[in-house]
């Protein structure tokens, strides 16, 4: 990995300014990308909000009160970007609302389609918003979760899918609007789908995402790793992983291995008092967190989890031809990697040093 | 506590009204179910035994006795001595819902004089089940009422009978079972002793001992500034999150969830390391260790060490197929049986032979536990 060439980094007098996400056409402002949730009402935003960037168990969204203005929130990550939940009722393209304000740092517009509703209506609404917004922001990504899918059968699933794809491409080609920018996912709650879309969406806005990819490439192939994720440990959300096939089923594991890793963590993390007579100082492990586990029967693939920075973890499936011996090996690739990361993602080490990691 | 009385097999009676939660609970404890998944269970009719073999040397003897009116009605006259003879535990699940209190608690004392003409040295735990139905605030105050009233009626175990809030959604379930199993071991504190000498040697802020397919904890041993840890719940968390990581890795690996089981986990930070990994054939040892990567090594090493000498107090009995599916033959655990079998003087032979001559070696009776 050492061959690598640095990321590019255009020669300028201006400090490099860090990546928010903004796009091209996006006007100054407070330089976080928002994440606009738009739909029907009942549609499901307010509960994706809260299960994907709350932890709310999806069990609880039943008590979630409808949302009656537009509420903003920040999160704050491996990049900043904000999160509007709007009410299903507003029509925003009344001239009482200030389009452009709402619109101008948009990174993606997130339209939530109730799967088991009628959803003639949300379809035209879509379409609407998609006409008008055209003309000032033709950049912006839609992303269309056909959600609550869980209670669907396979088949008709897959036929409600299609059907929705189908209307909107028509209708936008019936109004000369053709290859929009609309992306399509099925997502529930009540599994690991919305976290996958979700993910899919965050990586649209992360320009660095080629590099990123590429450098993951290139760790697993030098270290047998049959499936690597950068995860952002908050959320869960992967923002990058390697470009072999993706399937759900590893990437739930790698979830579920955070969610263990974070709590025996808070478990043993807790601040002790200084323990008095030990002062002398004894070799003590990196800062970064690491994990790994082996699985008892052989062939089974191992877990690899390793801490990049306060907001990012890596954790790799292992091969078959990856022996936990030789995990020195990897540690030292790792490394490697997470140096290169810290060029690419300059902001984490800014951090570091403005707060300690907690 | 029943240290001593090297008894192996111990009859555990399971009872309360119909629809308590019984079989649910048992499903989740033994069987590798999830919480969501215990709706699919059916009513139990009549008594459901269950032999679970539980750190080599105690096989419970679970009766999972179905709470219809007519089954208990049975229960009391017809199989009288047969359900209430020679119980070493009952556990007895209350419904925290239940509309009709007063006749649950009627029934369970019909029970407890059945139970005290039998088995008078029986011990009693009662678990007030369903708690997530209550509103928070009024837990513990519902509990303590309904603790209080069942111990007025519990007649001469009154002043032994214990009770525990207990839900299947979190880990009151794994605690109230904890208890129930540590009562049950045969060498507690035999185990104790051999763990704690253990953490002095590695220099271990803690090392807790868990069951294996269970993943209830066994017993624990707590040093220095680690007591003041302020989650005194975390070796339930622990249980419940071992647990969910099993179903996980079943669920995404296509294995069953009886043998999911990971060789070892490690987690290092900055602030503690943590390692789990086989100790005997039934339990797994999870050391919480400073953050310092020679101690780190040097307990991975004493603990492999260790091993023999807790394989001693965890002598296996007769394997079971129910039971051995579960339990995956790594390199180690084959050496540790070769060891084990030199020091018997034993040469090569299967399985069920060694296990058969174990009471040869007079280190522990064998009794035939079929049926």
């Amino acid at each position: 990995m050492d061959d690598l060439p640095d990321a590019d980094m255009p020669p300028s007098d201006v400090p490099p300014r860090y990546h928010t996400g903004r796009l091209p056409n996006s006007k100054a402002g407070d330089g976080k990308p928002r994440l606009l949730l738009m739909g029907q009402r009942r549609s499901g935003k307010s509960s994706i909000s809260s299960v994907v960037f709350h932890k709310l168990p999806p069990s609880e969204t039943l008590y979630l009160e409808t949302t009656t203005h537009i509420k903003r929130e920040s999160m704050h990550s491996f990049m900043d970007f904000q999160v509007w939940d709007f009410p299903g009722h507003l029509d925003y393209f009344d001239p009482a609302f200030d389009v452009d304000n709402i619109f101008e740092e948009i990174g993606a517009l997130i339209w939530v389609i109730d799967a088991q509703d009628e959803y003639l209506e949300a379809i035209m609404r879509l379409n609407t918003t998609i006409l008008n917004l055209q003309h000032s922001y033709p950049n912006i990504n839609v992303e269309v979760f056909v959600h609550k899918v869980d209670g669907l059968s396979e088949d008709y699933k897959g036929d409600t899918f299609r059907d929705i794809i189908q209307r909107v491409q028509d209708e936008l080609s019936d109004h000369g609007y053709e290859n929009a920018p609309v992306s399509f996912y099925q997502t529930s709650i009540y599994d690991h789908s919305i976290f996958e879309a979700f993910s899919k969406v965050i990586q649209k806005l992360i320009p660095q995402l080629p590099t990123l990819e590429a450098l993951l490439n290139s760790l697993c192939s030098t270290c047998h790793i049959e499936k690597a994720y950068l995860f952002d440990i908050m959320s869960k959300i992967y923002i990058a992983t390697d470009t072999s096939p993706t399937d759900i089923g590893s990437y739930e594991i790698c979830s579920d291995y955070i969610d263990v890793v974070i709590d025996v963590s808070e478990i043993y993390g807790w601040d002790r008092p200084e323990e008095n007579g030990q002062s002398e100082l004894v070799e003590t492990g990196n800062n970064d967190a690491e994990s790994l586990i082996t699985m008892e029967r052989k062939g089974n693939n191992y877990l690899y989890l390793r801490e990049i920075n306060k907001y990012l973890a890596l954790v790799c499936l292992m091969g078959d031809d990856s022996p936990a011996d030789k995990k020195a090996v990897i540690d030292y690739n790792v490394g490697v990697f997470q140096t290169a990361l810290k060029q690419v993602f300059p902001r984490a080490d800014r951090d570091m040093s403005a707060q300690p990691a907690t | 506590m029943n240290t001593g009385k090297r008894q192996k097999q111990r009859k555990v009676l399971l009872m309360g009204k119909s629809g308590a939660g019984k079989s649910s609970m048992r499903s989740i404890v033994f069987s590798n179910y999830v919480a969501k998944d215990v709706r699919r269970l059916g009513a139990t009719i009549d008594v459901e035994h269950s032999n679970i073999k539980f750190m080599g040397n105690l096989m419970l003897n679970l009766w999972d006795c179905g709470g219809q009116d007519g089954f208990v009605e049975n229960y009391l006259t017809h199989q009288r001595n047969h359900v209430f003879g020679s119980v070493a535990v009952l556990i007895f699940v209350f419904d925290i819902e239940s509309r009709e209190f007063q006749a649950d608690v009627i029934s369970y004392s019909n029970i407890i004089r059945a139970l005290e003409e039998c088995s008078p040295a029986a011990k009693i735990f009662c678990l007030i089940h369903k708690m997530d139905l209550v509103q928070a605030r009024l837990r513990v105050q519902l509990f303590d009422e309904r603790a209080e009233y069942i111990r007025g009626a519990s007649e001469s175990f009154r002043d032994h009978v214990e009770f525990f809030p207990t839900s299947i959604w979190d880990q009151s379930l794994y605690k109230a079972w904890t208890q129930i199993i540590y009562f049950l071991i045969p060498n507690a504190s035999s185990i104790e002793g051999l763990l704690q000498q253990l953490a002095e040697i590695i220099d271990a802020r803690e090392l807790i001992l868990y069951e294996r397919t269970t993943c209830l904890m066994v017993t624990h041993v707590t040093r220095q500034v680690e007591g003041q840890n302020p989650f005194t719940d975390r070796f339930e968390r622990i249980s419940s999150i071992l647990k969910t990581h099993k179903q996980s890795m079943a669920k995404h690996t296509g294995i069953p969830a009886g043998s999911a089981n990971f060789a070892e986990m490690q987690i290092k930070t900055g602030r503690f390391m943590f390692f789990i990994c086989r100790l005997t054939e039934n339990t797994n040892l999870a050391a919480s260790l400073p953050p310092s990567e020679q101690i780190f090594n040097a307990a991975r090493l004493n603990i492999r060490l260790a091993r023999p000498k807790f394989a001693e107090l965890d002598i296996a009995s007769k394997p079971r197929p129910g039971i051995q599916q579960a339990f995956a033959h790594s390199a180690e655990s084959e050496r540790e049986r070769e060891r084990r079998e030199g020091g018997g003087g034993a040469e090569e032979r299967d399985r069920d032979s060694y296990a058969g001559r174990g009471g040869g070696k007079g280190k522990e009776p064998v009794h035939g536990f079929e049926g």
